[in-house]
């Protein structure tokens, strides 16, 4: 029971990050239809960002982890800009061939910066447990999950009370529509993409300092990004709030219970095992015939 | 008694928790060319979806032949011998006129995986197949476009070609979606006359059209759906009077009665 | 290509060895060769069926060790006391082996994802790949983990008048490794000129369309995908006998990208585009080698796949084939979208 306990508490620390995660790419989907495989990328970006700003330039902490955020932001509108605006009338598969591209760039160009060795972002929190009873936590580990909610947060305010926010949920709805309303689809596409990879890059620099930064954990975690998005069902963005605290209790379960070596399996499997058995639950567009 | 050859009872369709067609019953004998009329939006093409599977009704059955096929796929209705045309130009566009025909002749052949490794074993086959393919395009005149792109053809022939896809493997029952959609008349009268060729091959015809002039010069019964259930069902000439008929589509479509008398 | 090119050619590669008897380029040629057969069944399904399947490292790398464990024999527990044993068996029958687990696993994968598409379906197939290479990591009693299977037998071949000669040299592996590919061609251009192959296109341009005059979807997604996966299969188990070392990274992402590359570089849906894409990124590693780090291969191949679908999304072979024929017309264009005609019912 309080390894239960133990469980339930890291495991909702790992799915604010997750959710986090989710939402940008279920975003992305929803508004753009772009199956966005640099995703798990810009997570590495912003932690190795982090790094360099708080290891290297020794820049305070919290500075560091806002301005490793915005450079993800930006890199996400470069990419989108100079990638996907000229691709906008190609098929979905040549999309995803693409941004596999702009992965594969992405990956390499972060080993080659940054080397294979794996590095740990430096913080400011102290490195002994909070314990309250039966759990123990680590201050850093409280302080990411506050980050996240906020973030999360703001972002569903953002969706809600402003302008862009309500052009995307247009978007996200009827591009063509939307377009015909004034809304500018092209320019809602790019703050769309660079606000998905801004939040991907903050949970990366938010969990760059708990686990360690290396330049092929980007695969893992994008995979991880469509695994909670795919259990949200694809372009939900509620459902990838959901999709990610339930990966994050799944693997922290699955890890301390079931197995440690297949941690990261769980997610793999739950995916595959959700789309064979309610593949209809999960797609949300339907397709006329006739 | 033979049962009829299509069936349909009672039939609830909703989509996206709207009832497109609330109570639909009607029934095709064989060799007769039926028109399911209605203004727009009456749900005759939901109709055609239920009956060849691209849609499960709520409630209702649908029987071909005797044989229940309410929620079988698309696929295994048209193997029993009831296919579809579509309203929208539906082609495999970047193949050939020929190779679209092939294609389309799919279940009048047999070759499985190890067929593919026995070329012997299926020349026989294939040599049929091509020549049925070819037959199929003389029947709708497009031979002498076999070896161009069914993307490349014009409108009228891209509709021609839809509706030799859909009559190449000999169904018994063929349901044409709107095939006189867009084409001028000299075009509409060889889609006339194309219906009627394939009436007396054999194959019995459940048509949708909007072109009424036509819908009331080819049919031998005529099924009016308005509002997801049906108004009147007879022959065209009990149909031309019928009074709710004339007020369903004065009240909406403009291609009623005006050239119903043509 | 016509016949004749065709077999031309591969007379000129089979004579290659001969003439050009260079251990290095034998070397470098038959690692392509090897992925030009992993590419070579990748198309079937990318080109043929249009699935984008990006999991198809896990039918290679299941091939590998597949092959691997059955010519070294393993004995593992497989729970309530009982083991299971298999004595170390002859290279041929680990090639069998290959090719009817990858292809078992490919009839799974087909049944599971096909009635799903687009993007799940990728995503799938992904994490297909990567579940399979978490477990080759982890079931060290089978796997060995990331120690890594070695030790492995190299390819041994009946020859007449020789009896059973296990193959060395390097020539002997280039002409095996020929020979599978040319017999893979063989098979995918049966498949790809037969009634199924016709099904395929089929669903490929138009599903509904092709559900409507009776194809079965599911049903021959599944044989491409088995058929697909008992070749990608056949490559891996080359790899290991021709590598003799396994480890999990053969279910890298790397390894599909690599064959996706050639797929779409080549042509997809043409039968000599993967040929064609993988002779030209097939040897690029081994020629980057010495020159710039791996990663500097891995950004240019990045690069490519981007620069390919900008600017020659078909591939090379089709658009060679548009130049050639100049006495032919120009490409017909698609028609011009009709005009929207009266408003659908229903």
């Amino acid at each position: 029971m309080q390894q239960a306990l133990q469980h339930l508490v890291n495991g909702t620390i790992l799915g604010g990050t997750y959710a986090l995660l989710g939402i940008g790419l279920t975003l992305i989907f929803g508004v753009m239809r772009v199956v966005n495989f640099t995703h798990g990328e810009l997570y590495a970006f912003g932690a190795y960002m982090a790094y360099g700003l708080v290891a290297l330039l020794r820049l305070d902490f919290y500075l560091s982890l806002l301005l490793a955020t915005l450079l993800g932001t930006a890199l996400g509108a470069a990419i989108e800009l100079l990638l996907l605006r000229p691709l906008r009338r190609a098929d979905i598969d040549s999309v995803m061939l693409a941004m596999i591209g702009a992965a594969l760039v992405l990956q390499n160009a972060n080993m080659w910066a940054w080397g294979g060795v794996a590095k740990l972002v430096p913080s400011p929190f102290a490195g002994t447990p909070l314990v309250f009873g039966p759990v123990s936590v680590m201050p850093l580990r409280l302080f990411v999950l506050g980050i996240s909610c906020a973030l999360l947060v703001g972002f569903w305010l953002l969706l809600e009370r402003t302008r862009a926010g309500i052009a995307m949920r247009a978007t996200f709805q009827d591009a063509e529509t939307a377009s015909l309303m004034g809304v500018r689809v092209g320019w809602v596409s790019t703050a769309t993409f660079a606000i998905g990879s801004g939040l991907a890059a903050a949970a990366g620099a938010l969990l760059g300092p708990v686990f360690m930064v290396s330049p092929t954990m980007g695969d893992l975690v994008g995979l991880k990004a469509f695994a909670i998005v795919i259990l949200g069902g694809l372009g939900n963005l509620p459902g990838a709030v959901i999709g990610g605290f339930a990966l994050g209790y799944v693997e922290e379960f699955g890890g301390g219970f079931l197995s440690t070596e297949y941690r990261d399996a769980f997610g793999f499997l739950l995916i595959i095992l959700v789309l064979a058995v309610r593949p209809q639950g999960l797609v949300a567009l339907k397709e006329r015939v006739g | 008694m033979n049962p009829p050859l299509l069936a349909v009872e009672h039939v609830m369709i909703r989509i996206g928790g709207l009832v497109a067609v609330s109570d639909l019953s009607f029934m095709v004998e064989r060799g007769q060319v039926v028109s399911l009329i209605g203004p727009n939006g009456a749900g005759k093409t939901t109709a055609f979806n239920a009956i060849t599977g691209y849609l499960r009704p709520r409630q209702g059955s649908i029987h071909f032949e005797g044989q229940e096929i309410t929620g079988l796929t698309p696929e295994r209705i048209a193997a029993l011998g009831l296919v579809r045309s579509f309203q929208r130009t539906s082609i495999f566009g970047s193949s050939t006129v020929f190779d679209n025909a092939l294609m389309a002749l799919h279940l009048r052949g047999r070759a499985g995986l190890l067929a593919a490794f026995l070329p012997f074993s299926t020349q026989q086959e294939e040599e049929r197949l091509r020549e049925e393919a070819m037959t199929m395009l003389g029947f709708v005149g497009l031979l002498g476009r076999a070896g161009a792109r069914a993307d490349s053809l014009a409108y009228g022939e891209q509709r021609r070609l839809g509706i030799a896809l859909a009559a190449a493997a000999t169904p018994r029952l063929l349901l044409l979606d709107e095939p006189a959609a867009g084409l001028n008349p000299s075009e509409t009268a060889e889609c006339m006359a194309l219906i009627r060729q394939l009436r007396d091959r054999g194959t019995t015809i459940l048509l949708v059209e909007h072109d009424m002039a036509m819908v009331m010069r080819i049919s031998d019964r005529i099924v009016v759906l308005n509002q997801g259930r049906i108004i009147a069902d007879g022959p065209p000439e009990a149909i031309r009077r019928d009074p709710e008929v004339i007020r369903a589509y004065l009240g909406s479509a403009p291609q009623g009665g005006a050239h119903a008398a043509a | 290509m016509s016949a004749l090119l065709g077999w031309g050619f591969v007379a000129a590669m089979a004579a290659l060895p001969l003439v050009m008897p260079d251990p290095y380029l034998l070397a470098v040629l038959t690692s392509a060769g090897i992925f030009i057969i992993g590419a070579i069944s990748l198309n079937l399904l990318l080109g043929y069926t249009g699935q984008l399947s990006l999991g198809h490292a896990a039918f290679f790398g299941l091939g590998a060790y597949a092959s691997a464990l059955t010519s070294l024999g393993f004995d593992i527990g497989i729970g309530f006391g009982h083991r299971l044993r298999l004595e170390p068996q002859p290279v041929a029958v680990g090639f069998l082996a290959a090719i009817l687990v990858s292809g078992c696993f490919g009839w799974l994968l087909g049944r599971l994802a096909f009635r799903i598409r687009g993007a799940y379906f990728v995503i799938i197939t992904i994490c297909f790949a990567q579940v399979l290479r978490m477990v080759a990591l982890n079931w060290v009693e089978l796997t060995q983990g990331p120690m890594a299977l070695v030790g492995i037998p190299p390819f041994a071949l009946w020859l007449p008048g020789r009896g059973v000669v296990e193959l060395y040299a390097k020539n002997q592996t280039y002409w095996l490794v020929l020979g599978v590919a040319v017999l893979a061609f063989l098979v995918v251009r049966q498949i790809v000129h037969s009634r199924i192959g016709r099904a395929l296109v089929a669903l490929r341009e138009n599903e509904t369309l092709a559900r409507s005059v009776g194809i079965r979807v599911t049903h021959y997604l599944v044989i491409a995908t088995v058929v697909s996966a008992a070749i990608a299969g056949a490559a891996g188990s080359l790899f290991a006998h021709y590598v003799r070392i396994v480890d999990p990274d053969v279910f890298l992402f790397i390894y599909t990208v690599t064959m996706v590359i050639m797929v779409i570089t080549g042509g997809k849906g043409t039968l000599w585009g993967p040929v064609v894409g993988g002779l030209i990124f097939g040897p690029l590693p081994d020629m980057l080698r010495g020159s710039a780090p791996p990663e500097a291969q891995w950004i240019a191949y990045g690069l490519a796949m981007i620069l390919l679908v900008m600017f020659l999304p078909r591939g090379i072979v089709p658009a060679v084939a548009g130049w050639l024929p100049a006495r032919r017309a120009a490409a017909p264009l698609p028609a011009p979208a009709p005009s929207p005609v009266q408003g659908g019912a229903g």
